[in-house]
């Protein structure tokens, strides 16, 4: 059981789990300001740009 | 379709290596035997899910199946970015091979359905793990873009390319340029995941469909950025 579940950990998080958490994160605040009179389209690109390079620098000491 | 032909493409020259190993150290029969069942297996993953998910709003798909992208493709555009500046080992097809056929070579004989049961069981593992994630991009692709018997098709022109590749070759496929083709795959899937995910949660891109180059340009451009700015990191760092 314990195994399964690290396969799927494993497969769907990968190396750094803390992209994963970043891009959850991302869609939520990118859910409240779509409902917002705020245009919404350009808040999740910069996130993603911004958690892969936080991810990036971490793994690259 | 593009997206699941060069996803299948890397992950199939990586179950190839595996596959060879087995068939060259522990027998042919056993080696094509798991590796056909695997394909069978993931065969049917798609076929009982693809229609699963047809059922699912589009709205809640859109959502779902572009976080789910979004994460699946910058796992494989983190991992290509970090080889391409250095930071990260590429992948050497040849030492991969030579280390598998060594641990086949030392592993115990047992028969199983008139199979040996090890080169079986590797290769079954090896080609179903490999491909898990090509089954996975082509029921997300898909069910949002309503033809997953299209992406299957880009998927399955894939394994045939490589599986003809290697009886050419007849070694593993050391000079195929994985990383470009990994880096290729993950700018696909950050792009993809980044438009549905968005849609998804609401937002209205500009122009519609007509952003996604937009997006695909931006994810690109950043990710070459990052690999710039890491090899340069890369020289600075000290030794």
């Amino acid at each position: 059981m314990k195994r399964f579940a690290t396969f799927w950990w494993d497969f769907v998080v990968g190396d750094d789990w803390r992209v994963a958490a970043g891009i959850v994160v991302a869609i939520g605040l990118t859910a409240l300001l779509a409902t917002t009179s705020i245009p919404a389209w350009w808040l999740l690109p910069l996130a993603v740009a911004a958690v892969l390079w936080t991810s990036l620098k971490r793994a690259a000491g | 379709m593009l997206s699941a032909f060069l996803a299948s493409a890397v992950e199939m020259v990586e179950a190839l290596t595996i596959v060879l190993a087995m068939g060259v150290t522990r027998g042919w029969r056993a080696a094509l035997a798991g590796a056909g069942a695997a394909t069978l297996a993931l065969a049917a993953i798609v076929a009982v899910l693809g229609p699963a998910l047809t059922v699912i709003p589009i709205e809640a798909l859109r959502l779902v199946v572009g976080a789910l992208l979004l994460v699946f493709g910058l796992q494989w555009l983190r991992k290509a970015i970090l080889r391409a500046s250095g930071w990260r080992a590429l992948r050497d097809e040849d030492a991969v091979y030579a280390r598998r056929a060594a641990e086949a070579r030392g592993a115990q004989h047992e028969l199983r359905a008139g199979l040996d049961w090890y080169g079986f069981t590797i290769s079954f593992k090896g080609v179903l793990l490999e491909g898990l994630e090509v089954a996975f991009i082509v029921l997300t692709f898909g069910s949002t873009q309503g033809s997953i018997p299209l992406a299957a098709a880009g998927a399955a022109a894939a394994v045939v390319l490589v599986v003809v590749a290697g009886i050419v070759v007849h070694g593993p496929l050391s000079r195929v340029p994985e990383n470009a083709l990994a880096f290729a795959v993950g700018v696909m899937l950050t792009t993809f995941g980044t438009f549905w995910g968005a849609e998804g949660a609401g937002v209205d891109w500009p122009g519609d469909d007509a952003s996604l180059p937009g997006v695909l340009g931006f994810v690109l451009l950043v990710s070459l950025t990052f690999v710039t700015a890491l090899r340069r990191r890369r020289r600075l760092a000290p030794a």
